[in-house]
């Protein structure tokens, strides 16, 4: 297990380093001189020549590099000309509200996705399994951004039964919050339950046909016990991993949610950023969501040998 | 993009066995796959001839034509300034097929090359490229999508090349496995016993063989690009107004939802059936080309 570990921290090393000299390479496709560009449409000579100390633009490209990994590690991810912020305190400020938004979307995916996997594998090739495939093919295809219009248009157009847009905090009214959260959650959750659904059947489907499982139905168990308590067990397994894959998807779609929703979340910061020409927020959030996605697919990794006991004996 | 999950739909394994019907013949018998294809080229028709076949100009304004709903002069009815919507969403097609079949060719004509090279070259050339596929697989599609169209600019073929650079590791890494899995084949062996370099044994013995799982990746893949274009210009990354796309359609009708909701609903639409159109042909794709899923 420990030899495990370290070697799959040792993997992760380099992706990172790859990972920061991507992002700092963003910087290079700017045209002409990063500290123009970076000044914005006023150009203050002041803040150009602020920025082209800053940023060491007469060191050579590795130095250049140095300095600014440097800082990454020091937790300094630049600083905000719009907001005059720093690009970390912007980030940890707004990532509470994705991070409910996501964990709302996670739970709804897996309430719809998993059900509908077993549901999909156990009736294989009845109508029970063609209804769970049409679903996760809609689910795959639907433009999350579009969805939620169209349930803006039902919910709160039509209806008027929830808000259309904006945030409230779950500390000023619990009730307001869920129900600002409930339409992007379930927009954001939608695709994910989509892949859910997929991995679910295709690993239900293989754990059924399994020795144990026939074993477990000769021993006279019900079919739910052998069902959820044999088969769904194990299945479950590769689920886990391969979920925590979909943590691009749910970052991807939080930033046109949020935008279509008015969250102001993580999403919204770097499209705001990206509207604001502010190029340290954009480079500090794809710096800090590659890092997040890399770190929690190590966590999956560790949790699927921790619960796999063929791999912890491995 | 596509998930591991995906590639392992895709990927298959390279030995297959061979198939008895045309994969052709085998792909139109699937009727989702069918359906799909005739959606595809209807859209394709759509787009060529959209001069002929729109019912006006996608540009015309009309100020006594403001936010009509759906009328038989305007069948979808008209946007925030009198055009049609009908004639944009035909327009529009343009961008979206364009953008989702350039993209992929640029992830395939980077990706490609690359994956062999990995794959074939193995050591430390392979370790280095996995290394770097693994750093842009990092970053989630879209958000490196957005950061790439922000830092080059905003227009369509930026939005394009932006997409094609996030999606080529999905390629990298399809090639990357498939190479690996055909070089040890014995006619690959025999191609090397008899003295092939390895530049032509990677692109007269190895390619061929890991065509099917390409192409099967690239339909798939030209869904979600198709989704990604839409997506950045709904942001406002994409395609730039005046011209027609169905993202940036979607993006100002989200503004007049409660009294123009025509305005959101058949941009919506045509990205979905288009995608969905994209998906089951890449799933009859992949049961036709692999027997094993038949």
């Amino acid at each position: 297990m420990l030899t495990f570990l370290v070697r799959r921290i040792a993997t992760i090393v380099p992706t990172l380093v790859f990972v920061s000299m991507l992002i700092f390479g963003l910087q290079q496709l700017l045209p002409g001189d990063p500290a123009v560009v970076l000044a914005g449409e006023d150009r203050d000579p002041d803040v150009v020549a602020y920025l082209q100390k800053k940023m060491h633009l007469d060191q050579p490209l590795p130095v250049r590099y140095l300095y600014w990994i440097d800082g990454v590690l020091r937790g300094d991810l630049g600083e905000s000309l719009r907001m005059q912020k720093p690009v970390l305190a912007l980030i940890v400020e707004k990532l509470p509200v994705t991070l409910e938004l996501a964990c709302m979307a996670i739970v709804i995916a897996l309430a719809i996705g998993v059900p509908a996997g077993i549901v999909s594998a156990v009736r294989r090739n009845t109508a029970w399994d063609y209804a769970a495939n049409a679903v996760a093919l809609w689910g795959l295809s639907t433009p999350n951004f579009w969805l939620g219009i169209m349930l803006i248009l039902l919910f709160s157009v039509t209806l008027g039964w929830l808000p259309a847009s904006g945030f409230v905090s779950p500390f000023e009214d619990l009730t307001a919050n869920l129900a600002a959260l409930i339409m992007p959650a379930f927009v954001l959750g939608n695709a994910i339950a989509a892949v859910l659904m997929r991995h679910t059947r295709s690993a239900m489907l293989q754990v059924l046909s399994s020795d144990y499982v026939r074993t477990a139905r000769a021993k006279g168990l019900s079919e739910a016990a052998v069902i959820l308590k044999h088969a769904l067990r194990n299945a479950l397994i590769p689920v886990i991993t391969l979920g925590a894959l979909e943590l691009g998807t749910l970052l991807s779609g939080a930033v046109l949610t949020e935008q279509v929703f008015t969250i102001p979340g993580f999403g919204k910061l770097i499209v705001d950023a990206v509207f604001n020409r502010d190029y340290a927020v954009v480079q500090g959030v794809v710096l800090f969501t590659a890092t997040a996605y890399i770190v929690l697919n190590l966590l999956a990794d560790i949790a699927y040998v921790v619960v796999n006991p063929q791999m912890r004996a491995q | 993009m596509a998930t591991p999950a995906d590639l392992e739909r895709v990927a298959g394994g390279p030995a297959r066995a061979a198939p008895r019907t045309h994969p052709f013949r085998r792909l139109v018998r699937r009727r989702g796959a069918a359906v799909g294809l005739a959606v595809i080229a209807s859209f394709v028709a759509l787009a060529v001839l959209a001069p002929a076949v729109a019912p006006y100009d996608p540009l015309a304004t009309s100020w006594s034509a403001i936010r009509k709903a759906p009328t038989a002069a305007h069948w979808f009815g008209t946007d925030e300034i009198g055009r049609d919507v009908l004639a944009r969403v035909i327009w529009g097609a343009r961008a979206s097929l364009l953008a989702g079949v350039v993209s992929v060719l640029i992830s395939l004509a980077i990706g490609v090359p690359v994956g062999l090279l990995a794959g074939y070259a193995g050591g430390k050339v392979d370790m280095l490229i996995s290394r770097l596929t693994d750093a842009v697989l990092a970053c989630p599609f879209l958000i490196l999508a957005i950061a790439l169209a922000a830092f080059l600019g905003p227009s369509l073929t930026n939005a394009m090349i932006a997409i094609g650079v996030s999606a080529t590791p999905v390629f990298v890494r399809l090639t990357r496995g498939q190479a690996m899995a055909v070089k040890a084949e014995e006619y690959v062996l025999a191609a090397r016993a008899i003295g092939n370099p390895p530049w032509r044994i990677a692109l007269a013995h190895v390619l061929p063989n890991i065509v099917p799982a390409l192409i099967v990746q690239a339909t798939l893949a030209i869904a979600a690009a198709v989704i990604a274009e839409a997506s950045l210009s709904f942001l406002g990354l994409g395609q730039q107004p005046p011209a027609p796309s169905w993202g940036s359609m979607l993006n100002t009708a989200k503004n007049y939802i409660d009294n123009a909701p025509w305005m959101a609903i058949w941009p919506g639409v045509s990205i979905f059936v288009l995608v969905l159109s994209f998906n089951l042909v890449g799933d009859g794709l992949r049961d036709a080309l692999d027997p094993r899923h038949a």
